[in-house]
């Protein structure tokens, strides 16, 4: 329809271009070949705008909710109140908290992720037998539900779980674990690595297999050691996969905490004494059991700017060109 | 050419992007209208929202046939949210124009939704002041606020002690001669505790878990039996720490865990767990949890009494209950009001209890010989007259301001009457918080 009246307009101001107005015609009705781009751009639009619809727009109004004392369950105006929001966050000892528990997730249980899935890989990468059975064993706790990981392993550690069983008859003194604000939090991570190594390993095996064989045997020729070979060949040629790795294990990082610390803290909301809140939980909370909509917003805003600052920090810090 | 046709796409894209944003904003209004208008047509449809919980919707379903039966030209739809996402749920709704008419909502959320204009008070033809105060417990006026009764129940729970029989039998008690003092319930705690020789429990006298009851036993029991008060009169002041037996209070409280060595945070990971595989021979619990024990735990062998006392006796109590959004006018309003009376109606409480274990709000009810006899029903309805449901401003942070309390001093080792102070302090806030734009 627009192409017609479009054209048709086209013709009354425009005389001479008789030519044109008959290609674009021509192009769209006559030709196949345009009218199947026509379908196909028609159909790539329909996810955008989907995105557009779902992802982006909220998104840009969270900006806007974020400087307004907005009451989730009040229909009435929501007055604009400035930064106030932002203040009151900085001025919050648990959404500081929040902030500094996430940075301990990140950077403990990220790095954690990598080393492991780099072991891990390859040590699969060696060996010949059993391959697809290891992998198996590796990969189910990625794909295994996190809530019921969560819960066996309150049970394993609980007071009187498998754990201080074991840590007694060695003649150590039982542990408190995800009951001790000094070590839930690190409970906690682990338990995400060990679901994480999977995900990892499959990224690592894959960045492994596109090394080329002759560049070892050029080392093993130079007669490099092991570990120079890991640390001049492998480590280098793997930098694409660890930016990979290091980015995406961050964000799924900030997106998983939440429902791990939601089963695994002991009350369930990030305790005990906020030692286990990250800041998606705490904005949740703000969100849905306050219903300060502002408040939960700003925190949004500022969880935002930290993932966006970290990320261009990792793709600056992390990727390094290397020529062989 | 190809750049025009690119503009023209361009153009269209926008188009269906503020198309899209407009239609949206139009829609809410229009929908917000519709809903109104509905009334004036021949019928009404009421919809009625409560949480998921087996037995209760069961129910309203089968009482919601009779009132339509009852009611020609009202229609009311039912619709569920679990616990834990409801608030979220409704508040979702609350952006787009829709939601219930009529709320089952937690006594102690109402605050928070009066405070955001999301309710309307009670009208007070149908559901007069002193007729509430004369028929209801007295517990009901946790929701009365402004001087409005802004929701009403139709059942209420208390909590009360559960304890394990053959525990008690093990341990050489008598099952039938439950603790009824301070000093008793400790006794028996003790008794009833075996712990490993590394000084691990392996069974737990007292089950003891403040996110779960814990923080209720602590505000509406024990404060209240050792002769003091958490708030003022006029609800304003935290007086918890005015009057020693605040503190004596939660100082008795954490003996459980602390002193006496009977209890232990997070044991089988929580209360109702831990006393449901007999890991645990007493926890303190509610009414509410009866339908789960018989589904859970058929062979457990318990028994119920009132919760000991010191000075004198007092439960916790709290309760679900109905308010009216605050959109619902003219002809809605009405049918609203009459579902209303028909889930306070006399017989409703009595089915209310025989389906889903909660107690009749209404004293008359509640104190017939049939239900104040039964063996499992009769201490919960026995406490009912000295049962207080605590006013909380905001229950989620009132109650992690008890956890955090209880773990400072078990955790952190501080002194628990400077921890105590803290939470008096904090809870303080809250109120002050509340009623500054009062």
């Amino acid at each position: 329809m627009e192409q017609y009246s479009s054209s048709h307009h086209h013709n009354q101001e425009n005389k001479p271009p008789q030519k044109e107005k008959k290609s674009l015609t021509h192009k769209f009705r006559g030709n196949l070949k345009y009218q199947k781009y026509l379908f196909v751009y028609t159909c790539l639009l329909l996810p955008i705008i989907f995105y557009l619809g779902i992802r982006i727009l909220p998104t840009l109004f969270t900006f806007n909710v974020g400087f307004r004392d907005w009451n989730l369950l009040s229909t009435d105006i929501q007055p604009f109140v400035g930064f106030e929001n932002y203040l009151t966050l900085f001025k919050d000892e648990v959404f500081i908290k929040s902030i500094f528990n996430t940075l301990i997730y990140i950077v403990l249980g990220v790095s954690g992720q990598l080393i492991f899935g780099i072991i891990v890989a390859l040590l699969l990468h060696k060996i010949n037998r059993f391959v697809g059975f290891f992998r198996v064993i590796y990969f189910i706790p990625y794909v295994t539900s996190i809530v019921a990981i969560s819960w066996v392993f309150q049970w394993i550690l609980m007071g009187n779980g498998i754990i201080n069983d074991v840590l007694v008859n060695l003649g150590l003194p039982p542990q408190p674990f995800l009951n001790s604000p000094d070590q839930a939090i690190y409970v906690i991570i682990g338990a995400m690595i060990w679901q994480s190594i999977g995900f990892q390993m499959i990224l690592f095996l894959a960045g492994l297999e596109n090394i080329p064989e002759m560049l070892y045997e050029a080392a093993d020729i130079d007669g490099a050691s092991p570990w120079q070979k890991f640390w001049h060949v492998t480590f280098p040629l793997l930098n694409p996969t660890i930016v990979f790795s290091a980015v995406i294990g961050t964000i799924t990082f900030i997106q998983v905490s939440f429902t791990q610390v939601v089963n695994m803290s002991m009350d369930g909301s990030g305790g005990p004494l906020n030692s286990t809140i990250s800041v998606v939980v705490y904005i949740y909370q703000l969100a849905f059991r306050q219903f300060d909509m502002g408040l939960a917003s700003a925190a949004t805003v500022i969880l935002f700017l930290f993932i966006l600052a970290l990320t261009l920090f990792q793709m600056k810090v992390l990727t390094k060109k290397f020529d062989y | 050419m190809v750049r025009k046709w690119q503009f023209i796409l361009l153009g269209i894209l926008l188009l269906l992007v503020v198309a899209a944003c407009s239609s949206d904003e139009g829609d809410s209004e229009n929908g917000a209208k519709a809903d109104d208008s509905e009334g004036t047509g021949g019928e009404i449809t009421l919809e009625y929202w409560q949480y998921s919980f087996d037995s209760k919707v069961k129910l309203m379903d089968e009482l919601i046939a009779e009132f339509e039966e009852a009611n020609p030209g009202i229609k009311v739809e039912q619709t569920n949210f679990p616990y834990d996402q409801y608030n979220e749920q409704v508040a979702a709704q609350v952006p787009a124009g829709r939601g219930p008419d009529v709320i089952n909502l937690f006594y102690g959320w109402v605050p928070t939704y009066v405070d955001a204009g999301y309710l309307q008070p009670l009208p007070q033809d149908a559901f007069p002041h002193d007729e509430i105060e004369s028929e209801f417990f007295p517990l009901v006026e946790a929701t009365k606020m402004d001087g409005e009764y802004w929701t009403i129940p139709t059942a209420v729970r208390t909590l009360a002690l559960f304890y394990n029989k053959d525990l008690f039998t093990e341990a050489g008690l008598d099952p039938d001669s439950p603790p009824t003092t301070w000093e008793e319930l400790e006794d028996y705690a003790v008794q009833l505790t075996k712990a490993d020789s590394s000084g691990r429990l392996e069974q737990s006298g007292m089950a003891w878990e403040p996110a779960q009851q814990g923080h209720q036993w602590l505000r509406d029991g024990l404060t209240i039996q050792a002769g003091g008060q958490v708030l003022s009169e006029d609800r304003r002041d935290v007086v918890w720490g005015d009057d020693p037996a605040g503190l004596e209070a939660f100082k008795y409280w954490l003996s459980f865990p602390t002193d006496l060595g009977t209890s232990e945070q997070g044991f089988y990971t929580d209360d109702v767990t831990a006393f449901v595989t007999e890991k645990a021979a007493m926890n303190v619990d509610g009414s509410f949890r009866i339908g789960t024990l018989q589904s859970d735990a058929p062979d457990l062998n318990y028994a119920v009494a009132p919760l000991p006392g010191k000075e004198a006796q007092s439960t916790n109590s709290s309760f679900w209950t109905n308010g009216i959004t605050a959109g619902v006018e003219g002809e809605k309003l009405e049918a609203a009001t009459k579902f209303l009376e028909f889930l306070t109606s006399d017989d409703v409480m009595e089915r209310w209890l025989d389906a889903t274990g909660e107690l009749p709000a209404k004293e008359a009810v509640a104190m017939q010989d049939k239900y104040v006899n039964d063996e499992i029903y009769g201490p919960f309805i026995e406490s009912l007259p000295f049962a207080n449901a605590h006013f909380f401003v905001d229950e989620t942070k009132e109650r992690d301001l008890v956890i955090d309390a209880a773990n400072r001093v078990l955790m952190e080792g501080m002194d628990p009457e400077e921890a105590f102070n803290q939470l008096v302090e904090s809870t303080q806030e809250l109120y002050d918080a509340y009623w500054s734009d009062k």
